[in-house]
């Protein structure tokens, strides 16, 4: 079922939008540390602290004790997958709602968030 | 007081607070001005001419000691000769603007009731080439219209912006300007105001997010030294890096913009052709 919803999304992603701001399919060997900390990908120390992370942004809050303000992991999740849902004024891309990652990706970098 | 118009007053008194419908312009400005009081209780909002280096005082002493020679210099040469080779007709384009181009850009850009439109400085000039003979310039070509405003903008250094929104075809272009300014865009979702009303001062990398007040007061910049980047063009640089394939310079919804846009620096002194990084 979530198989199907993601291919149909990425059906109409692909008609919508043009091939370049597609999610690109993940390199082999991307850890959730290099999906966090890369410009194309994440990019969260664009806006947040992250612990290993150089040069960090001040826009959002610095990711630390994430298992303690999100002990279930599917929250936190949401929280990365579209923001906006919890709060309409935050500045904090919807990565899946847009399509900027692709699900492996995502998962990585959930899994390394949840870590920190 | 009398008995008829107490409760007058207090009811249009009440209106006014009340109605958002009725905040204008200048309400809008003077509400910015106070979200960044707010915000920034300490800083003198006369130095966010300087952009994001108002909050780095490293920075602004640097940006300082580089505009007393800046690495531009050549390309200012070139900008001056541009402005005073004559068009075909012979007359320049001192012959041709307003007050001989002289202290002019704060009121641009303006909205010319004959036309229905916003009309930029850079409209103005491409009016006054193909009145002249000459055939119109694309909008942010650095090494036509941009080398050109680079000098003509500085004709007006020291002058205060001063954009007027007057009657309902003004009003409701920089209705349409405010609304690009609020609506997100892109596959990273952001609005102009995300990074430059509600993120101004804080970081994105090592980057200060400059505010939007005083933001159209300095262009066309110099970056990286002699890289001419017009505000328009920096309007559509901006749509690229949240992943938004942005409209072209010159275009209706960026004149818009720039209207609502230069009225949030409305009073703030004018300097063009300044260095950023």
């Amino acid at each position: 079922m979530h198989i199907k919803h993601l291919s149909g999304a990425l059906v109409l992603a692909a008609c919508l939008v043009t091939p370049a701001l597609a999610a690109e399919p993940a390199k082999p060997g991307l850890t959730g540390k290099d999906i966090a900390f890369q410009l194309p990908k994440g990019n969260c120390l664009a806006c947040h602290a992250i612990a290993g992370g150089e040069q960090p942004g001040t826009l959002g809050p610095e990711l630390k004790d994430m298992k303690a303000r999100f002990p279930d992991k599917k929250e936190l999740a949401a929280h990365i997958a579209d923001q906006t849902a919890f709060n309409p004024y935050s500045a904090m891309p919807p990565f899946m709602k847009h399509g900027a990652l692709t699900q492996e990706e995502f998962d990585k970098l959930v899994d390394f968030i949840h870590g920190l | 007081m009398n008995k008829i118009a107490y409760p007058l007053a207090l009811f249009c008194g009440l209106l006014a607070v009340a109605s958002p419908a009725l905040a204008g312009p200048e309400e809008d400005r003077q509400a910015m001005v106070k979200h960044f009081k707010d915000a920034y209780p300490k800083m003198d909002q006369a130095n966010f001419i300087y952009g994001a280096l108002a909050f780095n005082q490293d920075a602004l002493n640097q940006y300082k000691s580089i505009m007393e020679f800046p690495p531009y210099v050549e390309e200012m040469e070139k900008a001056e000769k541009l402005w005073k080779t004559p068009m075909k007709s012979g007359k320049t384009y001192a012959d041709c603007l307003p007050n001989g181009g002289k202290m002019i850009a704060g009121n641009y850009p303006l909205f010319d009731n004959a036309k229905g439109k916003v009309v930029t400085l850079e409209m103005a000039v491409n009016d006054c080439r193909t009145a002249n003979g000459e055939e119109a310039w694309k909008y942010g070509d650095p090494k036509t219209m941009g080398l050109l405003t680079a000098h003509l903008r500085t004709l007006s250094d020291g002058m205060k912006v001063n954009i007027k929104v007057e009657g309902p075809a003004a009003t409701k272009a920089y209705e349409d300007g405010k609304k690009t300014w609020y609506q997100r865009k892109g596959q990273l979702n952001f609005s102009c105001a995300s990074c430059h009303t509600y993120g101004a001062g804080d970081k994105v990398r090592s980057e200060i997010l400059s505010p939007v007040i005083g933001q159209t007061t300095h262009w066309p910049v110099f970056r990286a030294g002699t890289n001419l980047v017009t505000l328009q063009t920096r309007y559509k640089g901006c749509n690229g890096s949240v992943r938004h394939v942005g409209a072209d310079p010159g275009h209706e919804i960026w004149n818009n913009l720039e209207y609502y846009h230069s009225y949030m620096s409305n009073g703030l002194p004018m300097q063009a052709s300044v260095f950023r990084k």
